[in-house]
């Protein structure tokens, strides 16, 4: 068969004004481009847009699942842990001591759950399309907090029914928001990570959210914990959130103190090391998915 | 001119599953899947990741590709399955990393690779416009600019609020196509995403192409169909392999590409790997024969034939779609078995065999290739490009001699009678 080569392409000027792309093998840890994910800004909104639209799509409870499940929950527990087994509310009333504590819970199990499984049930998109793979998970988890927002607003119904008025400590709420955003995040990513190459990770990930909830103080009070067992508590950042929004909120007397850094710092450095892990990991997605 | 696209010893390697173990006895199975975890966790410490999934074999599809498109050329990418022509185009769209070697482009870059990426089944046809508008890189302000102008392609007004779940399978293809179709970036990367919708859309998707190609926009499309690249292409790079093989002029490369499947049909089934699907069975031998049951490569216009697929294996719902292209690689006609009709026959004792025959055949001289799909356990288990190659030649259609004629070339005939005064 005969056949002909071009000659050797001789390199020209290009264009100076139009961007350029480098397309080359990249190798071990890669930054994390975050100013492209920044110019990636609408689509990611896109994303957020459609996961808020699509959550309650065809069910007959609609939005309210966002209030039913922390809701439920606190009646169970306000049942089984605060009146039967006469479980310490730190001086609030129970119901609102473990609601309280639901709703960054709830919000953050439903992100980590939902984070996990973005990137396999994107798996289509990502196979057939660039843009920043990090705006999956994000998407997934920045969604959850609409739920959240909702649920937030029932537990301020709540405390305007059992009259407790926030202390000053209210100022610090944000910052506890902030720390379960990132703390979802963290996690997220990891396990979306995993979940690409393995499965398993679909049906571990329920089962580990399970066994977290009941090892975060929510059902009881980490003031049940002497220090300084009480500050590496703190090593499971959601036990720094739930005890920071009941302080922020509640003013309950334990001030978090100690707690509050040690989740912060583990919750940082699952985000740091989760953001690397993915970028590390993200040039396999598209032939593994 | 100015350099679109640049790249140099482009290559991608995968790897992909190794032959399946056998077990001799259950207590091995179990002890390896007991102690795969272990395996595959050591693996993933080791960052190692198609290594955890126990992936083994490797292959590149894709070595040595240098080339240089500049802006406002439109090139044709063509080649066999598994040439490594949708590697390139992923490759190029980032959507994977080459093994080894670099790719410059210039530009602002749009890449569809399928039409549709992102749609929801859940969202209306205007929410889906924008999703998958921004996910295909447009800023909302522009998706905001050209919407009337998408749903007006799209043929779908009336129907843009309802979800696109309750779309027919047209007007789901009609509006992917449309958003997709009003993507203006510099240089577009193009996989078959042309062969959609029913044939009034297609033309209008060409109609647009062609707009697009004219502009000056620096295109690269890959394809099936010869015939649009050599309507849409000034310059065609053909691969075989992974590998470049023709780089030059449209016509050129369309030649070179039919003569690469030429030497295919020779070929013994069995050794052929350029094949894709589950694999689970393929088909090891087409033969052809003739009205005298005898096997052969010319059949006889207007006389029998007999097409007899040969399977290594059999499984669940198994069908057979014999398609057959003529010389210039278009499709004339096919033969499915999947659709069945009053005179077909189920006979257990022909083993693993599809066996089509035709009572008169109908095309005209020439030369012609038959690709193989194989279905079973639904899904794809075999797809042969050029399994046979064969001739025909002229005869008698019902006793009215077959004439060829080089003013316009058909490829089909119709037995049939004239009236005539005289």
């Amino acid at each position: 068969m005969t056949t002909k080569t071009k000659a050797a392409p001789v390199p020209q000027k290009p264009v100076g004004d139009l961007p350029t792309i480098l397309i080359k093998p990249s190798k071990g840890w890669v930054s994390l481009r975050l100013d492209e994910l920044w110019a990636y800004r609408e689509l990611l909104y896109f994303f957020i847009w459609r996961d808020v639209k699509i959550r309650y799509k065809q069910t007959i409870m609609g939005v309210s699942w966002a209030i039913i499940q922390p809701l439920f929950t606190m009646v169970i527990f306000s049942l089984f842990f605060g009146r039967l087994a006469g479980i310490p509310s730190d001086d609030v009333p129970y119901p609102i001591f473990s609601y309280s504590a639901l709703v960054p819970w709830t919000f953050f199990s439903n992100a980590f759950i939902q984070a996990s499984n973005s990137l396999v049930n994107n798996a289509g998109m990502i196979k057939k399309i660039y843009f920043p793979r990090l705006a999956v998970p994000l998407a997934t988890v920045l969604a959850g907090s609409f739920d959240f927002v909702l649920a937030f607003i029932v537990l301020l119904g709540m405390m305007l029914y059992f009259g407790i008025t926030p202390t000053i400590n209210v100022i610090w709420l944000p910052f506890f928001v902030l720390l379960a955003l990132i703390t979802s995040l963290g996690v997220g990513l990891w396990f979306s990570v995993m979940n690409v190459q393995f499965r398993d990770v679909r049906y571990i990930v329920p089962f580990l959210s399970q066994a977290w909830m009941f090892a975060t103080p929510i059902a009881y009070p980490s003031s049940l914990l002497p220090e300084p067992w009480r500050t590496l508590y703190g090593l499971n950042p959601m036990a720094g959130v739930v005890e920071g929004f009941r302080w922020a909120l509640l003013g309950t007397k334990t001030a978090p103190g100690p707690i509050i850094i040690v989740s912060t710092l583990v919750s940082v450095a699952l985000l740091v090391s989760g953001a690397f892990y993915f970028r590390r990991m993200e040039k396999t997605f598209a032939d593994v998915t | 001119m100015s350099i679109a696209i640049l790249a140099k010893d482009l290559g991608k390697e995968y790897r992909i599953g190794g032959p399946q173990k056998t077990y001799d006895r259950l207590g091995e199975q179990v002890v390896d899947m007991m102690s795969a975890p272990f395996r595959r966790a050591a693996s993933i410490l080791r960052g190692d990741a198609a290594g955890a999934a126990e992936l083994k074999k490797r292959f590149w599809a894709l070595q040595d590709v240098s080339f240089q498109i500049d802006h406002g050329e439109v090139v044709g990418i063509i080649g066999r399955n598994g040439a490594g022509k949708s590697t390139l185009l992923k490759i190029l769209s980032r959507i994977t990393d080459p093994t080894v070697g670099e790719a410059r482009i210039y530009g602002r870059v749009g890449s569809l690779l399928e039409v549709g990426t992102g749609f929801h089944p859940e969202l209306t046809g205007r929410e889906n416009i924008f999703l998958n508008g921004a996910i295909l890189g447009m800023r909302k302000t522009e998706i905001i600019r050209k919407f009337d102008e998408i749903v007006a392609f799209a043929e779908i007004d009336d129907f843009i609020d309802t979800p696109v779940k309750h779309y027919s399978s047209g007007m789901y293809v009609r509006l992917a196509f449309a958003v997709a179709a009003h993507l203006e970036p510099e240089i577009l990367l193009v996989d078959e995403v042309l062969a959609v919708g029913d044939v009034a859309f297609q033309r209008k998707s060409l109609g647009k192409m062609s707009e697009v190609a004219a502009e000056g926009r620096t295109v690269l499309f890959v394809s099936h169909n010869m015939g649009l690249v050599q309507t849409l292409c000034q310059r065609g790079i053909v691969l075989q392999e992974g590998r470049i093989v023709f780089d030059g002029g449209a016509s050129e490369s369309v030649e070179c590409y039919l003569r690469t499947l030429e030497t295919m049909g020779q070929e013994d089934l069995t050794t052929r790997t350029d094949r894709q699907g589950a694999g689970e069975v393929r088909a090891i031998d087409l033969t052809i024969f003739n009205g005298e049951n005898q096997a052969t490569s010319m059949l006889i216009t207007g006389s029998p034939a007999r097409f007899e697929v040969t399977l290594d294996g059999w499984m669940y719902g198994m069908t057979c779609v014999l398609t057959i292209f003529d010389h210039l690689g278009r499709p004339v006609t096919k033969f499915q078995s999947d659709v069945q009709g009053p005179d077909d026959e189920i006979n257990p004792e022909l083993g693993h065999k599809f066996v089509c025959e035709i009572d008169e055949f109908l095309l005209m001289s020439g030369n012609y290739r038959v690709d193989i799909w194989l279905r079973g356990g639904d899904e794809v288990q075999d797809y042969v490009q050029a399994a046979v190659k064969f001739d025909v030649e002229t005869g008698l259609l019902r006793g009215r001699p077959v004439r060829a004629t080089p003013v316009n070339p058909v490829s089909m005939l119709m037995p049939h009678r004239w009236r005539t005064p005289e």
